[in-house]
């Protein structure tokens, strides 16, 4: 691989509030890479994501966007480079807020003053909207659109600055299963058209199986990165998690649940359920 | 110290500690709840629309009790029926109170204008447990005690619809009916705390040792006694500094109880808070971009 | 004798107060901080309490309270409940307020003109202040208005593009509270809440778009705020219960505009099928 990773990160550590939350992370992204950040509640897949956008200082190592110098705790201009959808939208279901105008934010959201209507101005949003397919809601209010469509609209927002990597946090989260579906397969489809590489958080890797083409395994603060064959081992993540875990493949599905012995009933993993407080393993 | 002696021979002060006693600990309890289900701004809306339904009363000629709860459960519908069904929160109750605002100004205006008690507006605004009408004392402890049983006894289905309504749905709870149980609760626990202590103070009351004992633990139960505790201790200070403030300057008028409870509440509510950060435990991890919620 | 100099006054202080209410209305209920904008008068009045006890001017007092507690209520919003953090500071200020008034001899018959507002004897010099304070106020939300909006609905997105989103929200409570302090005066603390909410809800059910909306409950505000100052001149009545009253069939009106202009709408499209 010639070309300069998107994304490289080296030894990187944070400590908050005297709790280490990453431990020596290693990540490296190429241009165009579907890359699933997959982990339990509490691993640091936020934190992850904040020391990316440069909104938390790390305690040690480095991380490079694009080749660039490495981030302090600043979000220096305007993380141009980077699209990111945060996970959920404060919203009133009356706010006046058309869908338009929240992807409007994302071309000059940061600007002081009120917007002035131009040509230019209209034509970007509208070519936005129709990336994610959103035309036809642009105009209703942002609050009375369903889960999914809320969700293209960030989407849409994140790519009016034409980033070379798109940070989605918990994207999948309250949306029903078609909509899931939906949704990653047209994150998918803007990445590969426009060369955007993806960090994807979610607690479930089983709808992003078909696409991604590597995992990123968080526990613990450590974190393991390679492609989905490789990752999800008992020994890789047994170590990870320190203890012993099963990875089961049942029906094209992968589930990672707490060993027998691991003396664990509650496991939030990657299998996406949650097992019964009664017992071991799965339910 | 010249007061103290004859504090317990005074049957104002007796009367105050009874009542502040009974009110501030079902304030307390009803105030966890609350504060868990975000509905600080709903339980504060009450005492605004007690206040008219009082100055109402004021000025019909009727005990002022009878305009703070029958007001009260009122709003205390609208609120619930609005909240539920309005797609925009704020905007529905907004309206609500905004009207009875309307409603508190004309009759307090009128009050003061036509009836010639001038003290009536200070009153309904800040009141003061020293001159809760003693008669009133057996119906605001009968009506207190019988909130306190509701309470324990609606306190399972209640704490599971407030934490996680849609598995309380699944389990068959009727979410409906326990909110609106809830709400009258709440309406009855304000109204209760503004007749004796004053709009002011019955959303001190209602909110602060809550706040508080929610800073100290997080197991509910543990709140809730922690909560109750705070209350009564906050009220019993409050009134003995009331009352020894008889000899402060300037003499003989007697700083405000709600001053003293209001103070001591946020410095009790500030100190937990310092207590726990210095401890370590208080921040988050990711707080700096973490929103609580809305509704505030 | 009706264009005498303080009507005047009161009509001109009275549209710049509306629209800088209205403004702040419309971020309120974005924000879902209605409770802040409640609390903010009665948090003004305590101030006001406390500026004649040291014999000074109450709308400083009133400014001052205000502004501080705007600032309160953030600072203690990001280390709690935002809904706690409000009703603590209110209750903080009422009880000092309850303080002040006690502690002053006689009647505080300047702080309890206040609760109802205050149409007559308004001097050219107030409407000075007012109409510099408020055109400052709706300048810097103008100035504001796409951090604020940004901020208010994806806070974590506004942040990842280098937005100060904490001070945004902080500046936007502080000109809330300049509001309150301008609106007061006038309008009284009981009722200053209503033409701050009101209008903007009804707007909210006339437009959904964002600039559109914010205009829109400026032009109601002026309306109402013109309506009740002639009524109040009228009548002799306070001008806040007029301005609640005209709010509530304002906000009902856009709602009954809202559902006709639907269903006309629904109604056609199903006559092209």
């Amino acid at each position: 691989m010639s070309a300069i990773p998107v994304l490289e990160v080296e030894g990187l550590s944070v400590t908050l509030g005297g709790r280490t939350v990453l431990d020596e992370i290693n990540i490296r992204i190429q241009p165009g890479q579907f890359i699933g950040l997959i982990g339990p509640n509490g691993a640091g897949k936020t934190t992850l994501l904040r020391v990316i956008l440069g909104l938390i200082k790390p305690d040690r190592g480095t991380v490079r966007i694009a080749g660039g110098t490495s981030r302090g705790g600043k979000p220096r201009g305007g993380n141009r480079f980077i699209g990111y959808v945060p996970q959920k939208l404060h919203l009133d279901p009356d706010a006046p807020l058309r869908g338009r105008d929240l992807v409007a934010l994302g071309l000059d959201g940061d600007r002081w003053g009120i917007p002035f209507p131009s040509q230019r101005r209209h034509r970007r949003i509208d070519e936005g909207l129709a990336a994610v397919d959103a035309l036809a809601f642009a105009d209703k209010p942002v609050g009375r659109l369903s889960g999914g469509e809320q969700q293209r609209l960030t989407i849409a927002q994140a790519l009016l600055t034409d980033p070379k990597l798109l940070l989605l946090d918990e994207p999948l989260s309250n949306l029903d299963i078609r909509s899931v579906h939906e949704v990653v397969r047209l994150i998918a489809g803007i990445g590969r058209q426009n060369g955007i590489a993806v960090l994807l958080v979610a607690h479930d890797l089983n709808p992003l199986l078909g696409v991604m083409d590597e995992v990123l395994y968080l526990a613990r603060g450590r974190a393991v990165q390679g492609r989905v064959e490789k990752i999800i081992q008992k020994d890789v993540l047994s170590r990870l998690y320190g203890y012993d875990v099963e990875v089961l493949r049942t029906a094209g599905r992968i589930l990672v649940v707490g060993g027998a012995d691991s003396g664990l009933d509650v496991l939030d993993l990657a299998g996406g359920f949650h097992c019964g407080h009664e017992g071991g393993a799965i339910s | 110290m010249s007061g103290f002696g004859a504090l317990w021979q005074d049957p104002q002060v007796t009367n105050a500690l009874l009542v502040g006693t009974v009110v501030s600990a079902l304030a307390g309890l009803v105030g966890v709840f609350v504060v868990m289900r975000g509905q600080a701004f709903a339980g504060h809306i009450l005492t605004d629309v007690g206040a008219a339904g009082a100055s109402g009363s004021l000025l019909a000629g009727v005990n002022a009790w009878y305009g703070f709860v029958s007001f009260g459960l009122l709003a205390g519908t609208g609120v619930e029926v609005f909240g539920n069904r309005a797609r925009s929160r704020d905007a529905g109750t907004g309206i609500v109170l905004s009207f009875a605002m309307g409603l508190e100004a004309l009759f307090l205006f009128l009050v003061t204008r036509y009836t010639n008690n001038a003290g009536a507006t200070m009153l309904i605004l800040f009141g003061s447990l020293f001159t809760a009408d003693p008669s009133l004392t057996p119906v605001v402890v009968g009506v207190a005690l019988f909130m306190v049983a509701l309470l324990l006894f609606i306190y399972r289905p209640l704490l599971l619809c407030t934490v996680n309504p849609e598995i309380a749905q699944a389990r068959g709870v009727r979410v409906r009916l326990i909110g609106v149980l809830f709400m009258l609760l709440m309406v009855l626990a304000v109204e209760n705390a503004s007749i004796v202590a004053g709009a002011l103070l019955a959303t001190a009351l209602l909110i602060g040792p809550a706040a508080a004992a929610m800073r100290l633990t997080t197991r509910t139960s543990l709140a809730l006694l922690l909560a109750a505790g705070i209350g009564v201790t906050v009220t019993g200070l409050g009134i003995l500094l009331a009352y020894e403030s008889y000899y402060w300057p300037p003499t003989g008028r007697g700083w405000p109880v709600g001053f003293f409870i209001s103070a001591l509440i946020f410095l009790i509510y500030l100190a937990v808070g310092f207590g726990r950060s210095s401890a370590g435990a208080g921040r988050s991890s990711a707080g700096a971009g973490h929103r609580p919620q809305k509704g505030a | 004798m009706f264009f005498a100099g303080f009507v005047v006054n009161a009509y001109i202080s009275g549209a710049v107060i509306a629209c800088l209410a209205a403004m702040v209305g419309f971020f309120t209920l974005l924000r879902g901080s209605a409770f802040a904008a409640h609390a903010l008068p009665k948090v003004g009045f305590a101030g006001a309490a406390g500026a004649i006890l040291i014999r000074a001017d109450p709308i400083i007092g009133l400014a001052v309270f205000a502004t501080g507690g705007a600032l309160a209520m953030g600072w203690l919003g990001r280390r709690g409940r935002r809904d706690v953090a409000v009703a603590l500071t209110l209750v903080v200020a009422l009880g000092t307020g309850a303080l002040f008034l006690v502690l002053q001899n006689g009647y505080a018959s300047d702080a309890y003109s206040l609760l109802f507002g205050q149409t007559v004897g308004i001097s050219s010099r107030q409407v000075f202040d007012t109409l510099v304070l408020g055109v400052a106020g709706i300048v810097s939300l103008l100035i504001l208005y796409r951090p604020l909006l940004f901020a208010s609905i994806t806070p974590e997105g506004a942040q990842a593009r280098g937005l100060p989103v904490d001070r945004v929200d902080t500046a936007f409570l502080v000109i809330t509270g300049l509001a309150t302090a301008v609106t007061v005066p006038v309008v009284g603390i009981l009722l200053t809440f209503s033409l701050i909410v009101a209008p903007a809800a009804a707007a909210g059910h006339l437009t959904h778009r964002p600039l559109r909306s914010l205009a829109t409950s400026a032009g109601i505000a002026v309306v109402t705020v013109w309506a009740a100052l002639t009524m109040a001149f009228v009548t002799g009545l306070p001008i806040g219960f007029f301005v609640a009253t005209i709010s509530t069939l304002v906000y009902a009106g856009a709602r009954l505009v809202e559902f006709l202009l639907r269903t006309r709408t629904d109604g056609g499209r199903q006559g092209v099928r």
